[in-house]
């Protein structure tokens, strides 16, 4: 893909959802597009649609009209199977409450989008390891989720996200559920792996002032429109 | 996902749930057991029939009759088409038909009407030629005493009605004597200076002499084998064949040989049994022996009849052993439902992390095959042990009665596969529905779930 592309190009997004009588637009009507190697910080209030965004672009979810360009391919008209190939080698994931599976060990966790990648099973203890490392968290291995701090468990998250190697990380409140010292450290771990592995990151948060601190560039939404995008906050980045 | 990362996922999932799983799995091995234990008796009912059915000589023999004989009292003989003499039934036609294919013997019907002293007192009764391939064909299986020790033995088995009539005790006559006498046939040689060189038997006809046999007693027999099929009653008095045939005793047929003139320089035999190796060639056998040119008859539309009954039979066993099959059915279907509520989130996040619909799909499925397989296996040992529990129970029953034991359940392999592949595909239909519902999650739903 030429550095001039960029890694997600969204065209007059829309989402609506029908509650009984009414229609909810939870995305309205939204453009934007995020470069390569971007960290974009997505700000909103609750219900601001942002999520829904994010979930837009993860290829979880399609929009009700609009196109959204990843990869050189538009998510809206992609089969099903497809949309699946895109989530599992394009996109890795972190979420608020970590959705880490609490029935398996870290390695366990971290295997299982090797797994779904049919990536070789000798290959992949080796993966599991380099991913475990980059995230700092080599010691805590045959643990499971639930004897492991907040902090840790986003971290094995994040070695979960990466994994597959992504080209895009997309992060739904991946603080929200931390205090702030530790919400400080996962961001600051986010921007280390940026810069190491040349990822395009979108994070939705609602705490402006961490994503001044990290992100290269913020877009606020509201009432599922987008409200501004501010111009590049750290020029040297892109 | 691979075929071994999937049973590794779903094996994972039975385990987290086991006491649900391991009801639901036990629930599949009651129903498998039920449908094997049914079909069990009904393969080992068919066992015991036809064995019984074989052991009788009824559906293994073919009763042959040359062409001329006479078709029924008091009914004109046949139109012979051709100008050539009928074939005789005699010695090398014996012969012949012993040489045909899944032909373990064919012997002559020897039964004669004549008296036996027993301490001293006469006793009508018909005596009876035994083949010798009857002491290995289970004929005999269950009698007191044992069958004849050589093919030519001067011994008698005994009808147990005869034997009673003999002794208050029949078991006490096993090793005594009897006498049998019975009028000898003995050729009347011909006028002709040349006599010497004829055969023994020539048509001058013959005159009877009375005759004695001392036979010691070996055996009594509830009934004798293949009784009345083509002969003249039941015998009461069973003797080897070949002792019997060296006799000479005159027979109800020698007359009307006499009348009708037919009798040649070889002995000849109103009809001959050809027993088949199994009941299933009965058929070939009775059309290559009508192609030498006799008659021949056997039961073999009866058998086919009794087939058709076990295979209703069969069929009946196996739709109530499946009552409770598909009551576990449901039981899988519950299971996986439940798994489907309490895994929402679980699957959304696999297909967050890039799982397609058809892997969430596949993994439930696994799940439910893997509940079947199981089940089945369990079930099949479950269905086997409650077969011998009722065969064990039945024979202390018949034991109570005096009866001999019999095996009432018979678990063939072909069941044990069967009732294991019905029980996977059982399963495997009842993971059809709660597999595509999982698959079709909204994952943004499922990962909002808690």
């Amino acid at each position: 893909m030429p550095e001039t592309q960029p890694a997600v190009q969204l065209d007059h997004i829309s989402r609506h959802y029908q509650m009984g009588e009414t229609s909810v637009r939870a995305v309205d009507d939204v453009s934007l597009s995020v470069a390569c190697g971007e960290y974009l910080a997505l700000l909103g209030s609750s219900g601001s649609g942002k999520s829904t965004l994010l979930n837009l672009m993860a290829g979880l979810d399609r929009p009700t009209s609009g196109s959204i360009l990843a990869n050189g391919e538009n998510l809206a008209a992609l089969s099903p199977l497809n949309l699946a190939r895109y989530r599992r080698n394009i996109i890795g994931m972190i979420f608020q409450s970590f959705n880490l599976l609490p029935r398996m060990t870290l390695e366990e966790n971290v295997e299982l989008p090797l797994r779904l990648a049919e990536v070789e099973r000798s290959e992949r203890p080796g993966r599991v390891r380099e991913a475990l490392e980059r995230v700092r968290l080599t010691h805590r291995f045959g643990h499971r989720p639930m004897e492991l701090s907040g902090g840790e468990q986003q971290r094995v998250a994040i070695a979960r996200a990466l994994v597959n190697r992504p080209k895009i990380l997309l992060a739904d409140e991946p603080t929200g559920n931390l205090d702030s010292a530790t919400g400080e450290a996962i961001l600051s771990l986010l921007r280390d792996l940026r810069t190491q592995l040349g990822m395009t990151i979108v994070m939705v948060t609602h705490e402006r002032p961490l994503a001044e601190r990290f992100a290269d560039r913020l877009a606020t939404m509201g009432d599922g429109k987008l409200l501004n995008t501010s111009p590049s906050l750290r020029g040297a980045a892109q | 996902m691979k075929p071994q990362d999937l049973t590794d996922l779903a094996l994972r999932n039975l385990r987290e749930a086991i006491l649900r799983n391991a009801l639901t799995t036990v629930g599949v091995a009651v129903g498998v057991a039920s449908l094997v234990a049914m079909l069990s008796l009904g393969v080992g009912l068919q066992q015991l029939a036809s064995k019984r059915l074989s052991q009788s000589g009824l559906f293994d023999t073919i009763f042959v009759t040359p062409k001329n004989n006479f078709r029924g009292m008091g009914r004109p003989q046949r139109e012979v088409e051709s100008d050539k003499p009928p074939r005789p039934l005699d010695e090398d036609a014996r012969l012949e038909l012993e040489k045909l294919a899944n032909v373990i013997e064919v012997y002559p019907q020897v039964r004669f009407f004549t008296e036996v002293r027993f301490n001293n007192k006469p006793y009508a009764t018909v005596v009876g030629g035994m083949p010798d391939s009857s002491r290995n064909s289970g004929a005999f299986d269950g009698m007191q005493g044992n069958f004849f020790s050589s093919p030519k033995a001067d011994e008698a088995i005994l009808q147990i009605e005869f034997a009673k009539d003999l002794s208050d005790k029949p078991a006490s006559l096993i090793g005594q004597e009897l006498t049998l006498r019975y009028a000898e046939r003995q050729a009347i040689p011909a006028v002709d200076n040349n006599a010497a060189s004829r055969a023994p038997e020539p048509s001058g006809g013959f005159s009877v002499v009375p005759k004695e046999l001392r036979l010691k007693i070996v055996g009594i027999v509830e009934t004798e084998p293949a009784a009345g099929y083509g002969g003249y009653g039941n015998a009461r008095l069973l003797m080897p064949l070949k002792t019997a045939s060296t006799l000479r005793a005159a027979q109800v047929n020698d007359l009307r040989d006499i009348v009708r003139g037919t009798t040649t320089t070889k002995t000849t035999y109103p009809s001959l049994s050809v027993r088949a190796k199994s009941p299933s060639q009965v058929e070939a056998l009775e059309a290559s022996i009508k192609n030498l040119g006799f008659n021949a008859f056997s039961l073999l539309d009866a058998s086919k009849s009794l087939r058709t009954f076990f295979s209703v039979f069969d069929l009946l066993l196996g739709i109530f052993g499946s009552l409770a099959l598909a009551v576990a059915t449901l039981g899988i279907v519950n299971t996986l439902v439940m798994a489907i509520l309490e895994r929402r989130r679980e699957i959304g996040v696999l297909k967050a992390l890039g799982a397609a619909d058809s892997d969430v799909q596949q993994l439930f499925f696994v799940e439910a095959g893997v509940m079947g397989f199981l089940g089945g296996i369990l079930g099949v040992a479950f269905g086997w042990l409650l077969g011998r529990a009722i065969t064990f129970g039945t024979n202390l029953y018949l034991k109570r009665q005096n009866l001999n034991p019999i095996e009432l359940s018979s678990v063939p392999w072909w069941l044990v596969i069967a009732a294991l592949a019905f029980a996977i595909l059982v399963s495997l239909a009842a993971g059809l529905y709660p597999a595509s519902r999982a698959a079709k999650l909204n994952p943004v739903d499922a990962l909002r779930y808690e």
